[in-house]
């Protein structure tokens, strides 16, 4: 008995890991519920977007000492301004403004980066810490976290009919405008929550892949939600344990996870699988 | 305390006897150049009005800014006698959307489709009462789908589906029903339950406004009729507006009537 789950238990003696499997896990779950809607509003290359364009932000907030978090979100909600403002005056389509915005604002903090005094390691920022994080980086993460998960819970109706129908939503009334920046303030902050555990350059990953997963898995919203949830807690605890056994990098491990998960779902879904479907057809 | 003395206390000028859709010389269009210009309409309370045009003579752009999506360049609309925001808030508005703007695989089934035509009447949590709950069976009864109720929304055949959308404006109890396209896409039995809803509605003091392809069954059930290629062509009364030489006119994609700017 203790030889198979010696493996399994031993690096969970280490503070490390027990901080990276609890930080990675409470990022897993605000990913994975903001996920859902993300897939179902086809929003992949704005969430790509948002989260590449904190980076000048969290670089400015720590080298004047201020929470990172708070220059992510500045920068993460004003790329999303910036964006709309230029589709809106100019004749540019909008994924083009897209690709041009996000890029200028991860340029800038590159940029910065590089010139700014600060203890930033870029490398840390764009693939993420996690074995290595901060007992003030942790607290930082689970109150974003927290806050994030709160309000999805308290919204999630009102952002469901936002992305399925949004001409009725205004119709009745809601806020179309306002949910639509809510949406992307909380891909903003899940961005900044989960540039700790995979870091800019994947968060993207965890902000798509499971909702993409288990929305081949089901036909019922609250079914997804869950689904996505177990799929990103699993591929989390499971990418973290392969890259303390492979000594690999932490980020890769989980995204490459968690894009497996995808693929043999993909293939092996009961109603929406390629073999479902080829049965069927 | 009642609807409508609720009604009465946010919006002064709600009145039964005040016109459903008031539109008055609105023009509006994208990026400061009008789709639509100068447009005039007043449908009354208790009434079905077809809209007729080509494609691109800017129903949808009428439709967009009857629902608030586009910011008139000039003019106003009055829904009931209350502003627009006003009257959506009082759930006066109800819209049943094209088949094309659908995510058909979204991941929903019928009654939450329906449920959601009472969002707007729930608290900001949307848990819904047993009143609401009630509305949503009778209205999915009505429209014959109770009993696929559990169905993901794509699941459903062309019919089924413009019928769950209209089960969602009857659960909502609008005054106002704005549809797009009923008919397109639709069998004989569901285009006949369509009509006889609407007039259903209409008779208990709904206005409706259809834009439609369908030209053929428009005097069956429409009171009135606009046409419109930019602007309004003519208006009024089916039986004096709904003639071959106004369709002709309408229909003659040469003939641009709006002034070019």
């Amino acid at each position: 008995m203790d030889v198979l789950l010696a493996p399994l238990l031993e690096p969970m003696s280490l503070a490390f890991m027990q901080r990276a499997l609890a930080i990675g896990v409470t990022v897993a779950v605000v990913c994975a519920v903001l996920s859902c809607f993300m897939t179902l509003k086809g929003w992949a290359l704005m969430g790509d977007a948002v989260s590449h364009a904190v980076l000048p932000g969290v670089v400015i907030a720590y080298a004047l000492g201020l929470p990172y978090a708070l220059g992510a979100f500045v920068f993460g909600v004003g790329s999303v301004g910036v964006i709309g403002a230029i589709k809106q005056h100019t004749r540019v389509k909008e994924d083009t403004v897209i690709g041009l915005v996000f890029t200028g604002f991860f340029a800038l903090g590159l940029v910065l980066i590089t010139k700014v005094r600060s203890s930033v390691d870029l490398f840390h920022i764009l693939f993420g810490n996690l074995l290595g994080i901060t007992d003030a980086d942790l607290w930082q993460t689970v109150v974003i976290s927290v806050f994030c998960l709160l309000v999805l819970l308290i919204m999630r109706r009102d952002l469901l009919l936002f992305c399925f129908d949004p001409s009725h939503a205004r119709t009745i009334g809601l806020n179309t405008g306002g949910l639509h920046y809510l949406l992307l303030t909380l891909v903003s902050l899940a961005a900044v929550a989960g540039l700790q555990t995979v870091g800019i350059i994947l968060v993207v990953a965890m902000l798509v892949t499971p909702g993409a997963t288990a929305y081949l898995l089901t036909d019922r919203f609250d079914r997804m939600t869950a689904l996505a949830v177990l799929s990103a807690v699993s591929a989390t605890v499971l990418g973290i344990y392969v890259s303390y056994w492979l000594d690999a990098s932490t980020a890769g491990c989980i995204v490459v996870v968690q894009t497996l998960q995808f693929l043999l779902v993909m293939v092996l879904a009961p109603r929406h699988g390629l073999l479902a479907r080829r049965r069927l057809s | 305390m009642t609807g409508s003395e609720r009604r009465s206390k946010h919006c002064p000028g709600a009145a039964a006897q005040a016109p459903g859709i008031a539109v008055e010389k609105l023009t509006v269009g994208y990026n400061g150049r009008p789709a639509v210009v100068d447009v005039s309409l007043e449908l009354s309370s208790g009434s079905i009005c077809a809209l007729v045009g080509m494609n691109g003579a800017g129903k949808s752009t009428l439709f967009k800014a009857l629902m608030g999506f586009l910011k008139p360049a000039a003019g106003s609309i009055r829904i009931a006698g209350c502003g627009l925001h006003q009257a959506q808030r009082e759930q006066m508005v109800a819209y049943v959307p094209q088949s094309e703007q659908v995510d058909w695989d979204f991941p929903i089934r019928v009654w939450d489709v329906v449920m959601m035509g009472r969002y707007g009447a729930m608290g900001p949590l949307r848990w819904p009462s047993g009143e609401d709950r009630r509305l949503v069976r009778r209205a999915l009864e009505r429209v014959d789908l109770w009993a696929l109720r559990d169905r993901q929304i794509g699941a459903l055949s062309g019919g089924q589906r413009k019928r769950a959308f209209l089960a969602r404006a009857l659960a909502q109890g609008a005054r106002v029903l704005l549809l797009d396209e009923p008919f397109s896409g639709v069998d004989i039995s569901t285009e006949r339950l369509i009509i006889d809803l609407l007039i259903e509605r209409r008779d208990q003091g709904a206005t409706v406004l259809l834009a439609t392809h369908d030209l053929e069954s428009i005097p069956s059930f429409c009171d009135r009729v606009v046409l419109i290629n930019r602007t309004v062509l003519a208006y009024g009364d089916t039986s004096e507006v709904f003639t071959q030489a106004n369709l002709l006119r309408t229909f003659s994609a040469a003939a641009p009537t709006a002034p070019h700017p």
